[in-house]
Parts: structure tokens; sequence; C-alpha cells
């Protein structure tokens, strides 16, 4: 950085707000829709691994190991499959939710009084109308727990995809490195942060309304 | 699928030529600098995390606090501030180290803090009904109980410090990430996916050494297979 040039210049954020807002929107977009899939892989697998439990351990390890890859490298992988595309930024992400959403999915599910279960039983509940009716909604709690953490680290990993081109607000990081100037960098590392804490304490907001009865609860990973 | 396999042949071409293992680009010093700084981070942060996270846990006091902070710093994009400080502050070991430690801090303090607020507190007032003192209490009673959670986050902040390392590559500093960035920039595929690959290994180490680790350590009436992994 240049000795006379001051940290933050506020007029260079003052003209380039438009185009900010639009890659905070992208940004988001990639940080999120992985963990909507994320979602959706693990609640039938984890519902899998609650009710075989055999299954359980080589699928956690599994995800655990996907989740060891550096960023850098799942989307390098990508990149031969997909190309400089959305999609090689979404895939590695959404691999990553897996090792901390599954295993919450699992513990919510094993959060279930086994009363409760006897009597959905007993009401004449079949199986899967138990499960979707009863202990789904019980896991809710511990459920978001884990998506709390997943959109977290997800908005924050997004940046990384910026190495092949597609990271959102990750653009003003590279290019202020490239430009030797620290305001775009501090601009996008604050806005990254901004959108995780508040998609975080929306998340908050809304593990309390769709779960009145459990304030507070849920297990953090 | 045949593909797939051509890209195992290559790394294991790549990892075998002894052109790898020699000076200051080969794998033994890049793996030396990554390791050195994954561990630095890991102790500090592990100094920080443990001391509040049983300090919290212990006292009861500053539950919320802890909360918030942990999620501050889950929130910190590591990417955008171990560029920020090498942009403001200039090339050195130190941004790449600040970076790692806050991402390590958040799994180790809330583990450590979990794990000593969920001991039961029975126990808790059996050890004070035997003349057990608060630190005794905490040193014989709840770190013994808390073990295996504070264990896992260890485990978890060790995957993610040795995983996110790379990044250090980004902005010209050394470690295993400099294969990927170096190939990246080459267009040099087997240098990434080799690069990768010791990365893998290397975080897959690290969870055998802490899955020893807990079964030595955690006292074998805590040992059952209903610890979580």
């Amino acid at each position: 950085m240049r000795d006379d040039e001051p940290l933050i210049r506020w007029d260079w954020i003052g003209d380039h707000i438009g185009e900010l807002a639009d890659y905070t929107g992208v940004h988001l977009r990639l940080g999120l829709l992985p963990v909507l899939f994320g979602l959706l892989i693990s609640v039938p697998l984890g519902i899998l691994c609650h009710r075989w439990r055999w299954i359980y351990p080589p699928t956690l390890t599994a995800a655990n190991v996907l989740y060891s890859i550096p960023s850098l490298a799942l989307f390098m992988i990508f990149v031969r499959y997909t190309g400089l595309t959305e999609r090689t930024v979404m895939i590695p992400l959404t691999l990553y939710t897996l090792s901390v959403l599954i295993p919450n999915v699992v513990d919510g599910l094993a959060s279930v009084p086994e009363p409760v279960r006897q009597a959905a039983t007993a009401m004449g509940f079949s199986t899967v109308r138990r499960v979707v009716q009863v202990e789904l909604p019980i896991a809710v709690p511990v459920v978001v727990a884990g998506v709390r953490v997943a959109a977290v680290s997800s908005i924050s990993l997004v940046a990384v995809g910026q190495l092949i081109g597609q990271g959102g607000l990750g653009y003003y990081i590279t290019r202020g490195l490239q430009l030797d100037f620290p305001t775009p960098i501090i601009t996008a590392t604050v806005l990254i942060m901004l959108l995780a804490l508040v998609t975080d304490a929306l998340l908050v907001l809304a593990q309390r309304l769709l779960t009145p009865w459990a304030r507070g609860k849920g297990a953090t990973a | 699928m045949n593909d797939f396999l051509n890209q195992i042949e290559l790394v294991g071409d790549w990892l075998t030529s002894s052109q790898q293992w020699r000076g200051d680009d080969g794998i033994p010093n890049r793996l030396a600098e990554h390791l050195t700084y994954s561990g630095i981070s890991l102790v500090f942060a592990t100094l920080i995390g443990l001391t509040f996270g049983l300090l919290v846990g212990h006292t009861g006091r500053g539950a919320f606090a802890v909360a918030s902070v942990a999620n501050l710093a889950r929130a910190i994009p590591t990417f955008g501030l171990v560029v920020l400080v090498v942009t403001v502050a200039g090339l050195s070991t130190t941004p790449v180290l600040v970076a790692l430690v806050a991402l390590a801090v958040p799994p180790i303090l809330i583990n450590t803090f979990e794990g000593v607020r969920g001991v039961d507190p029975d126990t808790r007032d059996a050890a004070r009904g035997m003349g057990m003192t608060g630190w005794e209490v905490l040193l014989k009673v709840e770190v013994p109980m808390a073990l295996p959670l504070i264990l896992l986050g260890l485990r978890v902040a060790a995957i993610q410090v040795v995983a996110t390392a790379t990044v250090a590559a980004y902005p010209g500093l050394g470690g295993l990430g400099r294969f990927i960035v170096d190939g990246l920039a080459r267009n040099n595929y087997e240098l990434v996916i080799g690069g990768s690959a010791v990365v893998v290994m290397l975080a897959l180490v690290v969870q055998a050494v802490f899955t020893a680790l807990r079964r030595v350590v955690v006292s074998p009436g805590l040992q059952p297979s209903a610890t979580k992994s």
C-alpha cells in the first residue's frame, strides 16, 4: 500500500454503490443455494441414517473427508467437469454443508423422546407419517442450528470462488490486491461478514417462529 | 470414470517423481511451511478458546458474549482477511496466522463451553459435597467429563486450519497451497490435483490422530459409542 493513501476512500464506495449491490446479490445466491441443496440431500440421508444406524458412521466419515478438501482445490477439480460457471462454486459448497447438516438432522431425530414416538404409533400413525408429522418438527431447532453454521461458513467461503472468477464480492478482494488498494478489500470483507451475520440472525428468528415451544434450543456444532 | 482413474494415476506419478521431493519448491519444504502455519495458529487458538471456554462454562457467566463472539468470528471470510492484512501490513506470515486463529477459535471455544456446561449439575454438586474446591471441580470433574466434546472441537478446528492454510499461497506466501495456486496460474492440472491430494492426506492424518487421542485420554467410563463423533 502507498504510504500517503488513506485506509478507506469513502468516495470510491460512493461511486461503486450500484455495482456493489449487484455483486452482493450474486454473493448471496452463491452462498445460500448450496445450503438449500445441502438440506435437500441431508434430510432424507439423515432420516435413513437414523433408521439404520450402521450407515451413519461411513456417511459421516465420507462427509468429513469431503469437508477436509481445501475449497481452492475442490473448485479446481470441478472446473474440469463443469467449466468456469457458478455451478463449479455451488457444487463444492453444497458438499461442504453436508458435514454439518447430516449430524444435526440425525441428532435432532434422536432428540425425540421415546414416549412421544410410541404415542404417535399408538394413535395409529404409519412410520412415514410419524417421521414427517412428529419427529421432523421436533428436530427442527437442532437442524436449524446446523443450517446456521452451514450458511455462515458457506457465505464466507464463496469469496474463494473468485479464483475461478465466480466469487461474488470476492471480485473486489482480488481486484484490491492487484491494484494495491485496500478500500475494495475492506468493503467486500465487511459486506461478506454483514451478509453472514444478518443471515444468521434471520435464521434464529425463523427457528423461533417455526418452533415456538423450543426457545433457544438447538445444539451448536 | 476413466477420466477419474486417469487423474488418480496422474497424482500417483506426480507424488512419486523424485523432482517433487527436493528443494524449496519440493513437497517436504512446503509441507513444513504448511505445518508451521497450522501448528502455531492452532496453539494460539487453543490457548484462547480453552481459557475462555472453561472460564465461561465453569462460572456460567458470559454465555451470551461467548456465543456472539464465536458467531462473529465464524462470519469473517478468511480469504478476505488474509488479502486485507497483506495489502495493509505487507507480506509476512502474520496475516495468515491472524486469519487462521480467527478461524480456529470458534469451534474450540463453543465445544469447550458446551462440554463444561453440559456436565450434570448433580455430579457437580456431589463433587462440591465431597469438599472439592472450585478448581478441583473444574480440573477433576468438569474437564474430564467435557473432554470428548473438547477434543471434537479441537479436531474440527485443526481440519479447518489445515484445509484453509492453502489460502496463504494466494498473496504469495508458502505452504501446500503454492502447488494449487501455481498450478492454476500455469494451467498445470497435475500440480493442482497433486497439491490438493497432499492437503487431503494431511487432513486425514489429523482426523486419525484425534480419534486415537480420544481413545487414550478420555476416561474409560466415558468412552462409549454413546459419545457422538
